[in-house]
């Protein structure tokens, strides 16, 4: 340990393997000061942007809201709450696209900004030392401060560490090409970012904190050592520039020569890694008050008029990003929300900034070529050579192909960071971070199918063992009644359910049905057939999966965000299929019965059903009188209650007289 | 002579071996029949009864004693290829015509239209439907197998089979699947 | 206008397939001209020749596997294996060599396990030993270097003999290769072993004309010309030190101990390492990333016991030179080696 912090002193890091060195791209954004964008018309807050459950919703519809005012409170499970990035009224609380690869909705609070961004109350804090330990967590926690270089963990879980830190890591290494977020950050404003190092020195009592900056932000470096010159325990260390120095793990490995072990934490091992972002915005809940509600972001490309770095309020859509600093698209435009290795293409403008959102990067074709033909991996591996985890991906990606998901978790697949240097360097511009992605989101599916599957197996057996006490309990129940003979009861049951039968036919496919178990169970006692028939069964589920498919395919040409329609048609879809299931069993049935007349049979099971609708009509009837008389107090649910049996019974009717007009006569 | 050295040769290696074998079927006999329980575990356990049989337990006895493996439409091809592969039989397509891969359901009770008949709670196979007689009954979501056996005794026809809403996590990274939009 | 969705990385090296095809093709370069000027215009022909064949045999199989024509042959992989089989074989074979070399490499080694990427073994050196073992006299029917032969010939009698087994003049093949003192010549490697066979030591062998100064006349050229685009490759990254390292240092290593115990019938290290296939082996074909291990480690272990291989047999084996053989059996191997030489992941095991 001394040896090793003697040697981190010196300068020493520990290069980590592979790595990739992509064209920088900074220059084009880090020459200007950060500039601060007009307000926005409309501000879209995610009630999630950190890993780990969003906070219950405080406000509502219509209300006037002050900036800063929180819009969520923390509950269990990591919740880090939000707050309003400006003052005005909350115009709608709806599900909009989030910021995320999939731009599936996500609960968010549309804010209308009043224009006059009035503050609400704030405690400041002069002097940390006079806080103790949980008022300091607590104040991070109500800040909503989650860790703002990708992933989004809550900071005050990390800041709250059980375990002894070693090694307060500050990343500030930003290796991706084109972002500047950080570094300009820290050129501007190094003392804050010193101020939060020391707010978590004081939370964590580090022996060393490691500031690592990639020696291509020389200005950085040297506002950095400028700003912690005073505190001897704080370290700048220059890394070299290589792709995914700024990765967590890499940035371990790189400063303290540990690795963190797979599966674990950096905790584990005694270091934390915290982001500059995250420490500015530390500093701001502590000293000023302020609850994370802007962040820096870097917008640039080829094809924005004026790259630089903006302070953006979380919720400003991209669009409104884009338009400030002039836009012009080219055809196929890819707008990324990060940076070129790690960030994901936005199928919409229409999403708001998180608090992960570093750069929104707007390329033109030149200088990010679109992904190529998929060619065939010639094992040069390449990738292999590029990766910083030490993995062999070309041997991942056959098993990737081939589905062999257990020969892909021996081979490590959960090591994978997804830092995207194999597909960058392959020459035959396989997507093998994508492969990868799919097969851990189908591994990570099927443990849990596993997992269902096997309660699903439990329940089956708990409630097969209660079927069968119960019906161990009825016959000891007829036991103990030793005058019936147990040939009479048969005789008995039998005869009742020959008379209950009619009753429930509602229609003739039931009795079809019955008839035809009848013939199987008759078969079966002759021997001769020893598999069950279900191909009747197979036919219909058929019916109903082709259904299913249109029903997905429906869904999936429609608009994301016309939920409603979405949930109508869904349910006009379901009647429908329902509906086609029926009409398709009476057809079947309906065939069966050909050879027979047929039209004796319809005026039979019309009858039928006509008696059965007003045998329900009266049975409901009946349950309704005995309900209202039982509610006389409380009417209106009752009420409810009848019209929702009425309209079963004439949906139940309407169905009967469908099935008829589709009957040949 | 060397006739005889042969015999005597070939005989007390048969002897030996003969021994070994003997020895070997004692102890390492294995109790019960763990190929159903192997085969039980591949089974997708919705206890659907769609393969014919009241259950995914008796399905597992039946492949153990020779039905084809391609009867499970919940599990499948991923179940097929498994089966076969413990099995050792070559994998066919799903019978029926079914699609390789299911889409998952759960059972949705529209509950305004639910008259309380409790015949969906005696069909369900793993309990995963609530509710009393004449009370609205409900399926809890994380239990439901999307067996489909509910649907079927439902006398007002009021549940659906829905197929589950992606979320974040179970999204598989279909990118050219997102609606994408106009920049205005 | 709409958005377009990608997954990421959204940046590429711009590294291809093609370009790191052609890039091996043109470090090829010095090696053939080399042989161009010592062995005769009879390599132009077979290189020609090579490149037609395998393009028309990529071609139709592509047509049956409906494919696309013009992908398969612009990845360039089969004009490399045309390239490297046209330069293995006696640039004087006749013309059905090359053609039935070629149909073996492209057909059978590489499109039947499945097309570029599935082969397990080098198309160019399977083809190379089907030829070598089928028909043994035209494949070891190397001329001697042009300064030797008791007449030159002219490009007009080469493409005769290739494709009419006589000169206009009437010369066989036989003939041509006798030199000017009337004796039929071999290659350097094959000469040394028939007179350690008939009991001459090494130096006595070496007095002979088609020997130099350190192995045999020319063949240091060649060799030469192939190390220096070996060291093109090795230098723009488009193979890894660890293969050609590897396989040259255990070779090295092996002649070094072979001529300490014995060094009346050992020619030596510069010998072994200037003679026969061994510089294009090592950088061009051993390292074929298709059939090669995919570790480093593995890859240390595949190049050394090629190494190995090649010395053993050239000096104890039934043939003069042994880098097809040895290629192909570590090519078996390598699944074995890649199972057990996989890195360490990040976070796995001992850390130091």
């Amino acid at each position: 340990m001394e040896k090793l912090l003697e040697q981190i002193k010196h300068g020493t890091v520990w290069p980590f393997p592979g790595g990739v060195h992509p064209p920088q791209q900074k220059s084009q954004s880090n020459s200007e000061k950060i500039t601060r964008l007009p307000l926005p018309d409309k501000l879209v807050v995610p009630l999630k942007q950190h890993i780990g459950a969003h906070g219950k919703l405080i406000v509502d519809k219509g209300d006037y809201v002050q900036k800063g005012q929180a819009l969520t409170s923390p509950t269990a499970n990591w919740s880090v709450p939000v707050h309003a990035p400006t003052s005005g009224t909350i115009l709608e609380i709806a599900p909009s696209p989030s910021a995320h690869p999939s731009a599936l909705p996500e609960l968010s609070v549309i804010i209308k900004p009043d224009g006059k961004d009035t503050w609400c109350q704030r405690q400041q804090v002069s002097n940390i030392k006079t806080i103790d330990h949980d008022e300091l967590i607590n104040i991070i926690h109500q800040a909503g401060i989650s860790g703002m270089g990708g992933a989004g963990f809550p900071t005050y879980v990390k800041a709250n560490t059980d375990k002894k830190i070693d090694f307060f890591i500050v990343n500030a290494v930003e290796c991706e090409p084109y972002i500047t977020a950080d570094d300009v950050l820290m050129r501007e404003h190094a003392v804050e970012v010193v101020q939060g190092i020391e707010i978590m020195q004081q939370l964590l009592q580090p022996t060393l904190c490691i500031v690592g900056i990639e020696d291509n932000k020389p200005q950085a470096i040297s506002a950095m050592q400028k700003a912690a010159e005073h505190n001897e325990h704080i370290i700048i260390q220059s890394v070299p520039t290589v792709y995914p120095s700024g990765g967590e793990k890499q940035l371990i490995k790189l400063l303290t020569n540990q690795e963190v072990p797979s599966g674990g934490i950096p905790a584990d091992i005694g270091v934390l890694v915290h982001n500059t972002g995250t420490l500015f915005a530390i500093q701001q809940a502590v000293y000023e008050g302020k609850p994370l509600i802007e962040r820096v972001v870097t917008v640039t490309g080829n094809t924005i008029h004026k790259p630089g770095n903006v302070w953006a309020l979380l919720g400003t859509e991209i669009k409104h990003l884009l338009d400030c600093q002039g836009f012009s698209p080219v055809p196929q435009q890819r707008v990324v929300m990060g940076g070129p290795m790690m960030g994901f293409t936005l199928p919409t403008v229409r999403i708001g900034v998180v608090k992960t959102t570093n750069c929104i990067l707007a390329p033109d074709h030149n200088e990010l070529a679109e992904p190529g033909d998929e060619k065939a991996c010639i094992r040069c591996s390449a990738c292999a050579d590029a990766c910083p985890v030490s993995l062999l991906p070309q041997q991942m990606q056959w098993f990737a192909k081939s589905k062999e998901y257990e020969k892909l978790q021996e081979h490590n697949l959960f090591d994978c960071i997804e830092c995207g240097a194999c597909s960058y360097v392959c020459p035959s511009e396989i997507p093998l971070v994508q492969y990868y992605r799919v097969a851990k989101v189908e591994i990570k599916e099927q443990q849990a199918d596993k997992i269902k599957a096997d309660r699903a197996k439990e329940r089956f057996d708990a409630r097969k063992e209660r079927l069968e006490r119960e019906q161990a309990e009825r016959q000891n129940r007829h036991k103990r009644k030793p005058t019936t003979k147990s040939a009479d009861e048969k005789q008995k049951v039998a005869d009742a359910l020959a008379r209950v039968k009619p009753k429930s036919d509602k229609d003739g496919e039931k009795s079809a049905v019955a008839a035809a178990i009848a013939r199987a169970k008759a078969k079966k006692q002759q021997g001769e057939q020893l598999e069950p028939d279900n191909s009747d069964v197979a036919k219909e589920r058929a019916i109903r999966k082709q259904q299913a498919r249109q029903y997905k395919e429906e869904k999936e040409s429609q608009g994301s965000s016309e939920s409603t329609d979405d949930k109508k048609s869904a349910v006009a879809a379901a009647i429908a299929r329902a509906k086609a299931k029926k009409a398709a069993q009476q057809n079947s049935a309906e065939s069966q019965d050909e050879n027979t007349d047929s039209a004796p049979v319809d005026d039979k099971k019309a009858a039928v059903a006509a008696a059965i609708a007003r045998a329900k009509a009266k049975k409901a009837a009946q349950q309704n009188s005995t309900e209202s008389q039982d509610e006389n107090t409380d009417s209106s649910p009752a009420d409810d209650k009848k019209a929702a049996v009425a309209a079963a019974i004439a949906r139940a009717k309407e169905k009967k007289r469908q099935k008829e007009g589709n009957n040949p006569s | 002579m060397t006739l005889l050295y042969a015999l005597i040769a070939l005989g007390s290696l048969a002897l030996i071996f003969g021994v070994i074998l003997g020895y070997a079927a004692v102890k390492f006999r294995v109790k019960g029949n763990p190929i159903v329980e192997q085969i039980d575990t591949i089974l997708p356990q919705t206890q659907c009864g769609q393969c014919g049989y009241p259950g995914c337990r008796p399905y597992a006895e039946a492949i153990a004693n020779g039905d084809e493996i391609n009867k499970c439409p919940p599990g499948g091809e991923s179940t097929v290829k498994k089966l076969s592969e413990l099995m050792g039989v070559e994998a066919k397509p799903l019978a029926g015509g079914e699609q390789a891969e299911p889409i998952k359901t759960v059972a949705y009770i529209r509950e305004d239209e639910c008259i309380g008949c409790t015949k969906c709670i005696q069909a369900c196979p793993v309990d995963a439907i609530v509710g009393a007689t004449r009370q609205m009954h409900t399926v809890l979501i994380d239990e439901c197998t999307g067996c489909d056996l509910c649907v079927e005794p439902c006398p007002v026809d009021c549940i659906d089979m829905l197929p589950l809403a992606p979320t974040k996590q179970s999204w598989k990274w279909q990118l050219d699947a997102i609606p994408v939009t106009q920049i205005d | 206008m709409k958005l377009t969705m990608a997954s990421s990385p959204h940046n590429h090296s711009q590294k291809s397939l093609s370009k790191m095809m052609l890039s091996v093709i043109a470090a090829c370069i010095p090696g053939f001209i080399a042989q161009v000027i010592f062995f005769g215009t009879g390599v132009i022909i077979q290189l020609v020749l090579a490149l037609i064949c395998v393009s028309v045999f990529e071609a139709i199989i592509m047509v049956l596997r409906k494919r696309s024509i013009f992908a398969a042959l612009s990845d360039g992989s089969a004009w490399l294996t045309g390239v490297l089989l046209a330069l293995s074989i006696p640039p004087l074979a006749p013309w059905w060599v090359i053609v039935i070399g070629s149909f073996f490499a492209i057909v059978m080694v590489k499109q039947l396990y499945g097309g570029l990427g599935f082969n397990l073994f080098n198309p160019a050196m399977a083809a190379y030993v089907l030829l070598l073992v089928s028909f043994p006299v035209q494949m070891t029917a190397w001329m001697p270097v042009t300064e030797l032969l008791s007449q030159p010939t002219t490009l007009a009698q080469q493409l005769s003999i290739i494709f009419h087994n006589f000169t206009s003049t009437g010369f066989s093949l036989e003939q041509m290769r006798t030199t000017v003192d009337g004796m039929t010549m071999a290659t350097p490697l094959d000469t040394i072993k028939t007179d350690i066979a008939h009991g001459l030591t090494v130096t006595e062998s070496m007095q002979k004309p088609i020997f130099g100064e350190w192995a045999g006349l020319g063949w240091v050229w060649v060799n030469l010309g192939f190390l220096l685009g070996g060291v093109y490759l090795l230098k723009s990254k488009i193979i890894n030190w660890h293969i050609p390292i590897s396989m040259l240092v255990s070779l090295a290593l092996c002649s070094a101990i072979g001529y300490v115990a014995n060094p009346g019938t050992e020619p030596g290290i510069i010998f072994h390492l200037f003679s026969g296939a061994t510089m294009l082996g090592a950088f061009f074909i051993a390292t074929d990333p298709v059939s090669a291990s995919t570790t480093n480690k593995g890859r240390l272990i595949y190049g050394a016991i090629i190494g190995l291989l090649i010395y053993l047999i050239r000096t104890f084996g039934g043939y003069p030179d042994a880098l097809a053989f040895s290629v192909l059996l570590l090519n078996m191997a390598v699944p074995l080696i890649d199972y057990y030489t996989q890195p360490r992941t990040y976070g796995h095991g001992e850390v130091k």
